[in-house]
């Protein structure tokens, strides 16, 4: 209602750690801050039938923490052990990660890794959209002026095994690249379902539907594992910058792909918390 | 109950638990920094003060062709907009730099690097000043810049320097050390072995917390300019005020408060600086100028950007017979480094390092290129990290190319104990040192043999799965050369670097001494006391040490270039012992004997022979203040002071070993281990000196794995903010082993050695050969730091990149 | 704007602009200058605070966001001139050179200590890494934290 009223100079404040470091560098300068902290009933990750449902003002160290995510995912864990640092992921929340829409964002290469589902709410009513057709460009959602994004949905897979696996400089640093995924095996070993994403790499939609199709219905042997890796590396669409060259990062997607399959399937198999 | 030091005297304790004397004591600054009330430049809040701002240039060379500021002195909180138009009424617009250069402080001409200083704008609050930034309009016409440092003396590269009289090219000067013909003859003789390669000491940035800032206050009324200004040298910038502005000395103050970290950063005169002098005058109210991060990266006194080409020859055994090197040194755009004059390129010849060797020649060319002016910074000791980078990784390569072990190699080559004094072939004479011993101590702490068995299991494991990590173990022995320094041989524009140091004891037996070095974290204020305690056998509780303020302290060229210990403590040790033979004056009136019958124990004075009939120090001062008859020519109260010209530099030493693990897979290094041996000499306080070498040693993983000032072809600088230039945090860095041999120095009157440089200029290397060593299976022999993923990706596909310029 | 908070157990209020840091309003305002800053980018973690009994940076907060929550900074964690054990035992390890990292690092602590009374030293590094200190090497930091952890009493002060 407050987004309505003051219309497209109005903006909202959750975490305030994307929207206020682009203030203080006057790359953003919004007329009116709708500060959300208060929305307490937001913050909360919970089972809900057959899906996990995460608030979108759920903190970054709730997820980290959260034994229902840990226990069905490990690959949220696993990311958000090198997002930022403790005292940062203390104030940014999971929304306001995924609607930054930052390239480099490891929580969108989750949910689109983990198919998820995002719940957007405005005065007009609540609808879904994937996760997979959430993110339009660099830093733009589907989000519009006067929604919100609510919520975040993922399907409970039992027996799957997930995981992510990243390479940055330095605790803090943003990604150079990483890959994560989760995968679904049968008694054969046969990969029955799975999903990749990949951060700061350029992929599309951040997620890699070619390595998917690959590996759905093959055994999950290392062979194959690598040669779906390969397929992630060839998806990626790397920028080079300061944290390298193109053809490292595209190298990067494929080897930080291929670890991830790994672990995720030892875990499918029970061989790995 | 007592202590022990390494010389095995016991060190009585005070009353309040302290040592009398050397010893590890518990801080006393920490009192008010544990509580949040250090006095940091920001905190500094006078009535009526205002905020000051800079505009800076996007461009890194590019003409102005006006400025217009109207709109920027119309907004209402605005009450001051100063340019370098203003500033040359004053003659201001340029200062004198520390090098026989000149500066712009506000541009007029051209803008010559991204960043610099175009105008200042004074505000009522600092929020209003950077408002106003934005109202201020600028016509550039941009120039090709000159970014690579290799090319600046190209025929066809951009003069920079259009502002100095028949200026034609960016050469700044050449200047050589030791002998070149002697050199050649080595290198040309038929059974020698030569390497080659050329090395970089990436630009790097000393980047303390605390960034850079200054109040001033002008008083109308008395004359009186108060500044107070992260400075690492208060006196020197009082004089440099002085001359450059044409006030009276005697009417400047300069105050260094609390200082959050200096590492050479807060040495230079910014512009901001004696932007907010004029301000002050112009406005007639205190202004502050404080940076923010991206200014103090992208514009103060950065680090190193040394390219090294070096040449090795030794026999085929492994004996080093000859060192030679050709360095481009890029300054910048202004020549602003601050050195001993003599030594334009600071104390880089002493690159012959830790080895005896038959002959060595360097040739350093400095240019100038659009980018920020420095190079001497970063706990630098005037350049010796880059001589000590470059001699260490030469002898790895040496190693490599003659597939000899590194520590073998070393050990073979170290200057040995029975050579001491020993003159090196560029004209150092170190004055003392048993380097076998310490790097004997670093390498059985390490347990090295048991570390290379380690090694090549793994290599082997990774042969035949080409799974898993690689090991690489680095060794590092360094020999420094600080507390510049003797009179005849070195001053800064034209000062002399002795220091003074005056110490009062009062009627009660309490004693202040006054510095005139400037503590950014060192401890001065704890060390110092006990340096008096160990001259006098006064408790450190009872020694206030004052530092920081031009009106309170004596002249001296302040703390950097680890210089503190060995010339203020040396005055500090020379003035304690004056007021020692004063007190024994004193004593034998008292007495009614001879001061030759008296002989000295610690605190007190008393009859050889007849130890019950003396008096202690306290009681002496007392007796100092009162009507006692003194002898003929020796005057009342018990006060010393002192100038101390040191008669050599001091050279601690150490031994430095670092365990890498690297990813192959993805190029990622994780520290494992560092184990250092350090020799300072005795240490005044074990505990501030073990601490001083830990964050040192952080600074060397920091250099070698991640930190680095790069810029792109158009000259924007890469390394502007702390999402790029990256400092290692708790995560990167491993449980310090620290160890210690104690060789004194002999002209120390406490045989101490300075020591809070040596780690920075002693780790770097370690870690580096540590990662080359790892990648060695791959047939790398040298990458350059620093040494992140890519790098070390890149090394292992045999194309590592200068890592000065941007990723392509 | 008017905001009303809690700072170290007293309320205050003031008129602030909207766009106000909070690091700047404790600082510049209230003159509680222990909260240092560094850095534009919520990098480097000298303005560490405690809001709602939860670290925060406070140069990414707005004063506007802060209102009603209770705040605590360095200032407060000395109670009746006593020392908490995480600045007693900073001062027995050496845990402090500049001091300007100080209060960030000690606050961390102590709410690390508060979730974890005996935390190993990777949790220590791990708890430490968001802000950066160039001076110590962070060894004596984590000593410090060591002993806090290992003297959990408020004693007499002794700095």
């Amino acid at each position: 209602m407050l987004l309505e009223r003051h219309g497209p100079d109005a903006r909202l404040v959750a975490g305030g750690h994307s929207l206020l470091p682009m203030m203080k560098l006057r790359l953003a300068a919004p007329e009116f801050l709708v500060d959300i902290n208060d929305l307490t009933d937001l913050d909360y990750i919970r089972v809900d039938g057959d899906e996990i449902a995460i608030g979108a003002m759920t903190r970054h160290a709730a997820v980290l923490s959260s034994a229902i995510l840990a226990e069905h995912y490990p690959i949220f864990r696993d990311a958000e052990r090198v997002i930022a640092d403790p005292i940062v992921r203390n104030r940014g929340t999971i929304g306001g990660s995924v609607c930054q829409a930052d390239p480099s964002e490891d929580l969108s290469a989750v949910a689109a890794a983990l198919g998820a589902t995002m719940v957007i709410r405005s005065l007009e009513g609540t609808r879904t959209v994937s996760a997979r057709e959430f993110h339009t460009g660099p830093y733009e959602t589907v989000v519009g002026p006067t929604e919100i994004l609510v919520e975040q949905r993922v399907p409970i897979r039992p027996g799957s095994g997930s995981a992510y696996e990243k390479l940055d400089r330095r605790a803090g640093d943003w990604a150079i690249a990483a890959g994560g995924c989760f995968i679904s095996l049968d008694g054969g070993g046969v990969v029955t379902d799975v999903g990749i994403g990949l951060t700061a790499v350029g992929a599309h939609h951040f997620c890699c539907p070619e390595a998917e199709a690959f590996l759905r219905g093959r055994v999950a042997s290392d062979e194959h594992l690598i040669a779906a890796a390969a397929k992630a590396a060839e998806a990626a669409n790397p920028q080079t910058d300061q944290r390298g060259p193109a053809d490292y990062k595209r190298h990067l997607a494929g080897e930080l792909t291929k670890r991830a399959l790994r672990r995720a399937v030892a875990r499918a198999r029970g061989e790995e918390a | 109950m007592t202590d022990t030091i390494a010389s095995g005297t016991e060190v009585p304790i005070s009353a309040a638990g302290n040592p009398i004397g050397f010893g590890r004591m518990l801080r006393k600054e920490d009192a008010r920094f544990l509580r949040g009330k250090g006095h940091f430049l920001d905190d500094v809040q006078l009535p009526g003060m205002l905020y000051g701002a800079i505009l800076r240039s996007p461009h890194a060379h590019a003409k102005i062709n006006s400025i217009d500021i109207s709109a920027a002195q119309a907004h209402p909180k605005v009450r001051a907009v100063i340019t370098g138009e203003v500033l040359a009424t004053l003659k201001l617009a340029w200062m004198p730099t520390l090098s026989g250069d000149v500066q712009a402080v506000l541009a007029t001409d051209k803008v010559r690097f991204q960043g610099q200083e175009v105008a200042f704008v004074v505000a009522e609050d600092r929020y209003a000043a950077r408002d106003a930034l934005e109202l201020i309009e600028v016509d550039y016409e941009l120039l090709p810049p000159v970014v690579d440092a290799c090319r600046a003396l190209d025929a066809d590269a951009a003069v920079i320097r259009t502002d100095l009289e028949g200026r034609t090219d960016n050469h700044i000067y050449d200047w050589e050390a030791g002998d070149a013909a002697a050199c050649e003859a080595v290198f040309a003789r038929p059974d020698v072995v030569v390497a080659k390669a050329d090395l970089l000491y990436p630009r790097s940035h000393p980047s303390p917390m605390e960034t850079c800032g200054s109040v001033a206050s002008m008083d109308k009324v008395t004359g009186k300019l108060t500044c107070w200004i992260t400075s690492q040298a208060p006196h020197a910038h009082r004089t440099v005020y002085a001359l450059v502005a044409g006030l009276p000395e005697h009417k400047i103050q300069v105050i260094s408060p609390d200082i959050g970290g200096g590492f050479g950063n807060k040495v230079p005169v910014y512009p901001g600086y004696v932007c907010v002098v004029v301000a002050s005058i112009v406005t007639g109210a205190p202004v502050k100028w404080v940076e923010d991060r991206s200014e103090n990266l992208m514009t103060t006194g950065f680090a190193r950007d040394y390219h090294m080409h070096g040449e090795i020859a030794a026999t085929p055994e492994g004996k080093i017979l000859a060192l030679r090197t050709h360095t481009i040194a890029d300054h910048g755009a202004f020549n602003a480094v601050a050195q001993p004059t003599k030594f334009p390129a600071g104390f880089f010849h002493i690159f012959t390092g830790s080895y005896d060797l038959e002959a060595a020649h360097c040739k350093v060319t400095a240019v100038y290129t659009n980018k920020a002016p420095g190079g001497v910074a970063y706990a630098c000791s005037f350049r010796i990290t880059e001589a000590v980078y470059f001699v260490e990784r030469m002898v790895d390569i040496l190693a490599h190319d003659l597939k000899m072990d590194p520590a073998e190699i070393r050990m073979k080559n170290l200057i040995q104990p029975d050579q001491f004094p020993y003159t090196t072939k560029t004209g150092w004479e170190y004055d003392s040192g048993d380097y076998p011993l310490t790097l004997q101590t670093t390498l059985d702490a390490a347990g090295y043999k048991a570390l290379r068995a380690e090694q090549a299991e793994e290599r082997a494991r990774y042969e035949r799965t080409g799974e898993g990590t690689l090991m690489g173990i680095g060794l590092s022995f360094f020999t420094e050369g600080v507390g510049a320094g003797p009179r005849n041989q070195m001053d800064i524009l034209g000062l002399g670097m002795a220091d003074g140091c005056e110490l009062r004891i009062h009627p009660t037996g309490k004693a202040v001494i006054r510095l005139s070095v400037q503590t950014q974290g060192q401890g001065h204020e704890t060390t110092f006391a006990q340096i008096v305690a160990h001259e006098l056998g006064l408790p450190p509780e009872d020694v206030e040490v004052v530092h920081g303020d031009t009106d309170q302290t004596p002249f001296g060229l302040g703390t950097y270039g680890s210089r503190s210990t060995p010339v203020s403590g040396a005055a500090a040790a020379v003035v304690s012992q004056r007021v020692r033979e004063k007190a024994r004056i004193v004593a034998a009136a008292a007495l009614e004997c001879s001061p030759e019958d008296l002989e000295w124990t610690p605190g007190r004075w008393q009859v050889k022979g007849s130890p019950t009939h003396g008096r202690t120090i306290q009681q002496i001062a007392l007796l100092a203040h009162s009507n006692l008859e003194l002898p003929e020519g020796v005057e009342g109260h018990l006060d010393a002071s002192a100038v101390y010209n040191p008669p050599n530099l001091t050279y601690p030493y150490g031994a430095y070993l670092c365990v890498v693990d690297v990813d192959p897979g993805t190029g990622g290094v994780k520290v494992r281990r560092f184990v250092a041996t350090d020799d300072c000499g005795p240490r005044i306080n074990p505990m501030i000196v073990e601490g001083q070498i830990h964050g040192g040693l952080a600074e060397g993983i920091g250099m070698a794995l991640m930190q680095v000032i790069a810029f792109d072809e158009s000259g924007n600088c890469l390394g502007g903010s702390f999402m790029d230039y990256l400092l290692p945090t708790a995560r990167e860095c491993p449980s310090w082993e620290t160890h210690t041999t104690v060789t004194p120095s002999p002209h120390h009157p406490l045989g101490c050695k300075g020591v809070g440089e040596s780690a920075t200029v002693g780790s770097p290397p370690a870690v580096v050969n540590a990662v080359i060593d790892a990648l060695a299976p791959f047939g790398v022999r040298h990458a350059d730091m620093p040494l992140n993923p890519a790098q070390v990706w890149l090394a292992m596909q045999g194309r590592p990149v200068r890592t000065d310029l941007a990723f392509t | 704007m008017q905001v009303t908070m809690t700072i170290n157990g007293t309320e205050i209020s003031r008129e602030v602009e909207p766009r106000l840091l909070l690091v700047h309003f404790l600082r510049d305002h209230l003159g509680l200058t222990g909260t240092h800053w560094g850095c534009d980018t919520s990098n480097c973690g000298m303005c560490v605070v405690t809001m709602d009994g939860v670290l925060v940076k406070s140069c990414t907060v707005l004063t506007a966001m802060a209102g009603g929550r209770e705040i605590g900074t360095v200032e407060g964690m000395e109670r009746d001139g006593v020392l908490d054990p995480v600045q007693e035992g900073f001062m027995q390890e050496h845990g402090l050179q500049c001091g300007f990292c100080t209060p960030a690092m000690m606050l961390t602590a102590r709410a690390l200590l508060d979730a974890t009374p005996d935390p190993t030293v990777g949790e220590i590094r791990e708890a430490i890494c968001g802000t950066t200190c160039r001076c110590t090497g962070y060894e004596n930091i984590v000593r410090a934290v060591q002993w806090a952890a290992e003297h959990p009493a408020r004693e007499e002060v002794t700095a």
